[in-house]
């Protein structure tokens, strides 16, 4: 035993990479075809290419760190897309300039954006309360109640806006968001990037050390069990869908400045997105398994493999066939190693 | 021509870590019933499922009318005149009664001459004339799900006779079934065996055995006793038969002493009516409880409606006199009971997760900094505490459980419990498919926590365990409490004798 622990801890960093990159073949694949591409295409490795990276990564990983609480106790999310947009709209309207001859809602006064803020996180936090409610209390499948809560809040954002798409947003709002550090010879770091390393550490220590986080691996390791062993499963769930529904709130409102406009089209498809992230990332999908160092490399790929596609001048249409594929793929080989461990 | 329409000779069977059958046979004559009996885990079960093509024989013989035959699944048996009705129903309730009877050979039609189409009528009609063959009085357009359960166990024997078997298997089939249904099915035996068909009944009552059968096998720890005709033999001595051995586990010395009552069940009633019922119990301080009984008698069952797992309609449980209102296992381990559950796998461990997070699941909040982050080497010392204190072999705290053996599991589980320092602990078979080195080691924390004042309700289904570790046996036969026996006087006769005693 002595013995297994030495060789264990003495294992090099060469055989450890190697460990990994074996058990997350696709993860290997999608890097090695990025730096085949950046060699082959002008433009790849440029600064202002890494910035676009972060940005786009910073915000799926936050709506992926959202849904990576349901993946793991054998749940789903996937209105997720569509509160991003119901988010981006909400706050794309509160934050409209009191000047802006478009205005949707001309009553409504010309608001604080960090007062906004809070108004789109409590409602993310309303509709993830609602989700969470029925499958922890009525006991309907998290497949079928966000398919439909999807719906509903699609529903809801088309109603608002008037399908309208919103634009006139305060500057100090959409300044801030696309804010940036440095410009060291097109070198920056944009402000989202810290967004996401916040949020990142939180959900890191939410996962790792508190009590919240263990009940959640333990419901989606073995619900009966952990029920058993006094956990209050129906509350753990019920938090896991409000916390989602907050991080999609926030990403919604980020998107929105981000893009300079908002419509309720916004985040359509993007709960794909999140859950191919978090699987090529190593979350399974039998429960119980995913960290958020996953995450974030899951989500990493998926974006480096939707610029690659874009560099080699693919259609763009062709971006759903492999992203489709890609999530299949993945799961599939998720599956495959619980099947070889049985 | 052989006298003998199947014979089953010198039939071995291992399992990981125990011998199951080891040189067991059976003989079946065509037109008598056959019962084969013997204590839970003699191997009833196990030798039938040889025959029936579930298990593959380690060694044997299956002869039907004199040759040798090899059964590979049920299919094959099915198509050399076998059926079975199972311990466990598996009915497929959102479809009809003809649905399930012909399930897998439904009957077939050509539409148009060329498309193959379900014959629903001749399935019906069919499904009708059984029915009214076997005098059932259902339809057979109607629901499985709106049966009783007893009635679907009766529907499940109907499918096994129209399957025009030779021989017959009906392992227990009257544990859910009511008086009058047991004559019905008494009946559909009796024409079946005017046609000559050769069926093998297990059953725990003696008085049906007697009443039905016309030769007995009887089986002890998988080896064949003996068989008898019916009409030898009487409710003594078929218990004598069934239990004649001496002990071959060895049980630690026990050094608890007893002390005043601690915990009380009153008039425990489930919301079942087929379920636990009325049962009164107590158990004192450092006192280890044996709960013993047959499959099927509601063990399991009591003891998860006490801890919250199941709904009961009656009944107070009191912990040092005072009430618990326990709704869900949460309430019951707040106030200091706790239950290892009989079923490590389904609702014990979780797999994917480490035996650091399995030990400390139930007990995170003592180990909190600040009221809210989990203190990772408090929670390292529990692991080492139990790891060093029950022997568990794990190469580390982070090893996922699911790679360690059954009984470092099933210690790993009860390390999670004690973690908790409950008063009571509910041990549901705790040693069920753990190797004999590792029973000891349990047996030993078992007496080390009595002894520590803990007060053991301990479920087992083995007997040596329950003779060798308990202060004190209860009973239990069909839900209910059949009576007390001190530890010192209880013996394997008059702990079967309470345990048979059928309403």
């Amino acid at each position: 035993m002595a013995a297994s622990l030495d060789k264990e801890n003495n294992k090099s960093v060469i055989s450890r990479i190697l460990a990994t990159a074996k058990s997350n073949p696709i993860v290997v694949l999608l890097v090695l075809v990025s730096i085949v591409v950046g060699f082959t295409t002008q433009n790849f490795f440029s600064w202002g290419n890494l910035g676009n990276l972060v940005s786009n990564t910073a915000i799926r990983f936050l709506i992926a760190l959202g849904v990576s609480g349901c993946l793991i106790t054998k749940g789903t999310d996937l209105s997720a897309g569509r509160q991003v947009g119901l988010a981006a709209c909400i706050a794309g309207v509160l934050i409209q300039r009191g000047d802006y001859t478009g205005r949707l809602y001309k009553s409504f006064p010309e608001m604080n954006m960090w007062v906004v803020l809070l108004i789109v996180l409590a409602i993310g936090a309303f509709i993830g309360f609602v989700n969470g409610w029925i499958i922890s209390r009525l006991k309907v499948p998290p497949f079928i109640t966000t398919l439909g809560t999807q719906t509903i809040v699609y529903g809801f954002c088309l109603v608002f806006t008037d399908a309208q798409p919103i634009g006139g947003f305060q500057q100090v709002y959409t300044r801030l968001i696309t804010g940036r550090i440095g410009n060291v010879s097109g070198f920056y770091l944009p402000y989202l990037l810290f967004v996401a390393l916040i949020f990142g550490a939180l959900f890191w220590f939410l996962y790792n050390k508190t009590t919240h986080g263990k009940y959640m691996y333990a419901i989606g390791g073995n619900e009966v069990a952990a029920e058993v062993s006094g956990v209050n499963t129906k509350n753990t769930l019920l938090r896991i869908y409000i916390i989602a529904g907050v991080m999609y709130a926030l990403a919604g409102y980020l998107l929105a400045a981000k893009s300079g406009g908002a419509s309720a089209s916004m985040g359509q498809g993007y709960e794909l997105e999140a859950i191919a992230g978090c699987t090529i990332g190593g979350v399974s999908t039998t429960g119980g398994i995913g960290r958020v160092t996953g995450v974030l490399v899951g989500v990493l790929v998926f974006e480096l493999l939707k610029i690659v596609l874009q560099f080699l001048g693919v259609n763009p249409y062709y971006n759903y066939v492999v992203q489709g594929l890609v999530i299949v793929v993945a799961v599939a080989l998720d599956i495959r190693k619980y099947i070889a461990k049985k | 021509m052989s006298e003998y329409l199947l014979e089953m000779k010198d039939v071995s069977k291992a399992f990981p870590g125990v011998q199951a059958l080891s040189h067991a046979q059976l003989q079946l004559k065509p037109g008598h019933v056959h019962a084969l009996m013997g204590e839970n885990g003699a191997g009833k079960s196990t030798l039938m499922k040889c025959m029936f093509g579930i298990y593959k024989m380690d060694q044997g013989q299956i002869l039907i009318d004199g040759q040798p035959v090899t059964i590979k699944d049920p299919i094959d048996a099915l198509s050399k005149g076998i059926a079975m009705v199972h311990q466990e129903l598996q009915p497929i309730p959102a479809r009809t009664i003809g649905e399930n009877i012909f399930l897998g050979r439904y009957p077939i039609k050509k539409l148009l001459g060329f498309i193959p189409t379900v014959d629903h009528d001749k399935m019906y009609k069919d499904t009708d004339a059984l029915l009214k063959k076997v005098k059932l009085p259902f339809d057979s357009k109607q629901l499985v799900g709106s049966l009783s359960t007893s009635q679907m166990q009766l529907v499940e024997i109907a499918k096994a006779v129209s399957a025009n078997c030779r021989v017959l298997i009906l392992d227990e089939p009257t544990s859910s079934l009511t008086q009058n249904e047991v004559d019905s099915l008494f009946d559909i035996i009796n024409d079946l065996r005017k046609d000559g068909v050769a069926i093998v009944y297990i059953s725990h009552k003696m008085d049906e055995i007697l009443k039905i059968s016309d030769e007995v096998t009887i089986m002890r720890d998988g080896q064949y006793v003996g068989t008898w005709e019916a009409s030898e033999l009487t409710t003594t001595s078929i218990i004598t038969k069934m239990v004649g051995r001496e002990l071959t586990n060895l049980f630690p010395k026990r050094e608890n002493v007893p002390g005043e009552v601690v915990f009380q069940v009153e008039d425990f009633t489930s919301i079942n009516p087929k379920s636990f019922r009325h049962v009164s119990f107590n158990i004192r301080k450092g006192e280890i409880l044996g709960v013993g009984g047959l499959v099927g008698a509601q063990r399991t069952e009591l003891m998860e409606g006490i801890f919250g797992i199941r709904s009961h309609i009656s009944g107070r449980v009191l912990l040092n006199g005072k009430e618990l209102k326990i709704n869900r296992p949460k309430d019951a381990i707040d106030h200091g009971v706790a239950m290892l559950t009989e079923s490590r796998r389904t609702s014990g461990i979780m797999g994917v997760l480490s035996v650091a997070d399995n030990i400390s699941i139930s007990s995170l909040k003592k180990y909190l900094d600040y009221g809210i982050c989990i203190n990772s080497s408090k929670v390292e010392a529990l692991v080492q505490d139990n790891v060093r204190k029950m022997n568990i072999k794990t190469p580390s705290s982070k090893t996922l459980i699911q790679s360690l053996s059954g009984g470092n599991q099933q210690k790993v589980i009860i390390g999670r419990w004690l973690a908790n320092d409950p008063d009571v602990l509910i041990l549901d078979e705790p040693t069920r498919g753990i190797d004999v080195g590792a029973k000891y080691e349990i047996y030993c924390i078992i007496a080390e926590l009595a002894k520590q004042g803990k007060s053991i309700l301990m479920i087992t289904s083995e007997m040596g365990e329950l003779l060798g570790m308990s202060d004190r046996i209860m009973v239990m036969c069909d839900g209910r409490c059949t009576g007390f026996i001190d530890g010192d006087k209880a013996t394997q006769q008059n702990v079967m004798e309470l345990a048979t005693k059928f309403e």
